[in-house]
């Protein structure tokens, strides 16, 4: 039994409802799955033109302290120690078993400042297991979640779109680092990261900046015109990340999966030192994985969906952690674990779409990579 | 507003029926495509199938949900609409037209009495929004 917990909103919630955003309610949290637009017009626009997503349900937790990096590096798998002032990196929580608590951004603002940005529905699993590991580390720990807003813009035209609006030289920002300034005269921490597979910044500013920030940039984007940003709902957020191969935690990765089976050793770095996790992920590096996670293309008539069976050669061998229509690539698409010798491109699978066997293929990941200007 | 013609008859699972003699043809209602979303994918019976009332003939994929679509009414089915293959936006943009999904020879013609009127759908699905 899970108690009935009071759903969550975003500072934005009353401006998804008044543009017509449908909510549901996505990890305790009551969010726009869609706005009038619909889901493949607001992907298509996020690959084409821009895309602004509310991303504030997402959590933050700040690490202050003389130890802040040696902490986070012995919590994480991830290098924190190569990162520079102003740089964050992709990384995860790792249990013991090298399987995933949470996966997150680690923003380093000073040797003795990280903040690490976490998934929405785990923020509170996450500070728990966070502070559980808290010792005699000379550090400070703060969920500052409530504090701030999280605003995404993602595609070609986010930065000639977010540049007038802000201070920072956006141009010069390199993928993966991020600069304090101003945005629409507010505060604001500007990161050029995202989740779409497209070029585009993250804004966190002060909750109660939400509403200006949003407007700004809509305005900037001349939300309304027909190549003008769209406002994107958590649907085209899920199929954007899908067709650039980018994991979900709950869906690709959890606490059963390990971070080499899901194809992320490049963020395991083994010896950079103990973290928590390290020694299991070493010795099955050593000893190989038993099954890995795949990207398949649909091939017969059928749309596979989240956790359908996937079989080769008649037998189930795995699951699909994704299944979607991909808006851009006009196929239907996902993810699944399968067995290592199976995990080839080209290989064909079935996929149990509600009793019907439909034929898939395994292809390279990701599906989608933008064109580098 | 969803639109509701006042000719056609509605079940509770959002199908509509218009009844042409012996023959029914079937689709989804405007609320119920708009509920779904962008349609992407309509996998219909073949004709001679026969289905019960009630009965699921078939399914509707948006992006993000599937739904199973259930005949109002038992019979077989004469003919299915082929052109939602290649073309299942039209269950959005004309879903009582051009994105009907099923002919059916009604078997038991005195079924579409006991489906929903105009205005009874309309309250139907009112009380559902709230």
């Amino acid at each position: 039994m899970t108690a009935v917990a009071e759903i969550k909103r975003t500072p934005l919630n009353a401006v998804h409802r008044s543009m017509g955003g449908r909510m549901v309610d996505f990890g305790g949290w009551d969010m726009p799955v869609q706005y009038p637009a619909g889901t493949v017009e607001e992907h298509l626009r996020t690959r084409r033109t821009a895309g602004l997503f509310d991303v504030s349900h997402m959590g933050e937790i700040d690490v202050r302290g003389n130890d802040a990096t040696s902490f986070v590096n012995s919590i994480t798998s991830n290098d924190v120690s190569r990162l520079i002032d102003g740089q964050a990196q992709y990384s995860a929580l790792t249990t013991p078993d090298g399987t995933v608590i949470d996966d997150l951004l680690v923003y380093r603002f000073a040797a003795d400042h990280l903040l690490l940005v976490v998934n929405a529905g785990t923020t509170d699993k996450d500070w728990a297991w966070i502070k559980s590991h808290h010792k005699n580390e000379a550090i400070e720990l703060k969920n500052v979640s409530a504090d701030y807003c999280q605003l995404a813009i993602q595609g070609p035209r986010a930065l000639e779109i977010l540049q007038p609006l802000t201070n920072l030289h956006l141009s010069e920002m390199k993928y993966y680092h991020f600069a304090e300034g101003t945005v629409a005269d507010v505060e604001a921490i500007v990161s050029r990261t995202g989740y779409t597979g497209e070029d585009g910044f993250e804004v966190y500013a002060a909750a109660d900046m939400a509403e200006r920030l949003w407007q700004k940039l809509l305005d900037a984007g001349n939300f309304g015109s027909d190549d003008g940003v769209l406002p994107c709902g958590l649907a085209a957020r899920n199929t954007l990340r899908l067709e650039a191969g980018m994991a979900l935690y709950g869906h690709e990765i959890d606490d059963t999966t390990t971070l080499l089976e899901a194809n992320l050793g490049w963020i395991c770095k083994l010896n950079k030192g103990d973290f928590i996790g390290r020694d299991r992920l070493a010795k099955q590096k050593e000893e190989g994985v038993r099954r890995r996670l795949v990207g398949f293309e649909v091939i017969e008539r059928g749309i596979a969906r989240d956790e359908q069976a996937v079989l080769i050669n008649g037998e189930r061998v795995g699951r699909v952690t994704s299944g979607s229509p991909a808006p851009y690539l006009k196929k239907n698409i996902g993810m699944a674990y399968v067995p290592t010798e199976f995990a080839n491109e080209g290989q064909p699978i079935q996929i149990d779409v509600r009793g019907k066997l439909v034929g898939a293929e395994i292809v390279k990941t990701p599906f989608y990579k933008r064109q580098k200007q | 507003m969803a639109n509701i013609p006042e000719d056609l008859h509605y079940s509770k699972d959002h199908e509509w029926v218009r009844v042409d003699g012996n023959i029914s043809v079937v689709g989804i209602t405007d609320y119920a495509q708009d509920s779904l979303g962008d349609v992407v994918y309509v996998e219909l019976p073949k004709p001679g199938e026969k289905f019960a009332a009630n009965e699921s003939f078939g399914s509707v994929e948006s992006v993000k949900a599937v739904s199973e679509v259930f005949s109002p009414v038992s019979g077989e089915i004469v003919e299915v609409n082929d052109s939602l293959t290649d073309e299942p936006e039209k269950v959005n943009t004309d879903p009582y037209g051009d994105g009907w999904m099923i002919r059916v020879q009604m078997s038991a013609p005195g079924e579409v009495d006991s489906l929903l009127t105009a205005a009874e759908y309309e309250d139907f699905t009112k009380g559902e929004t709230e």
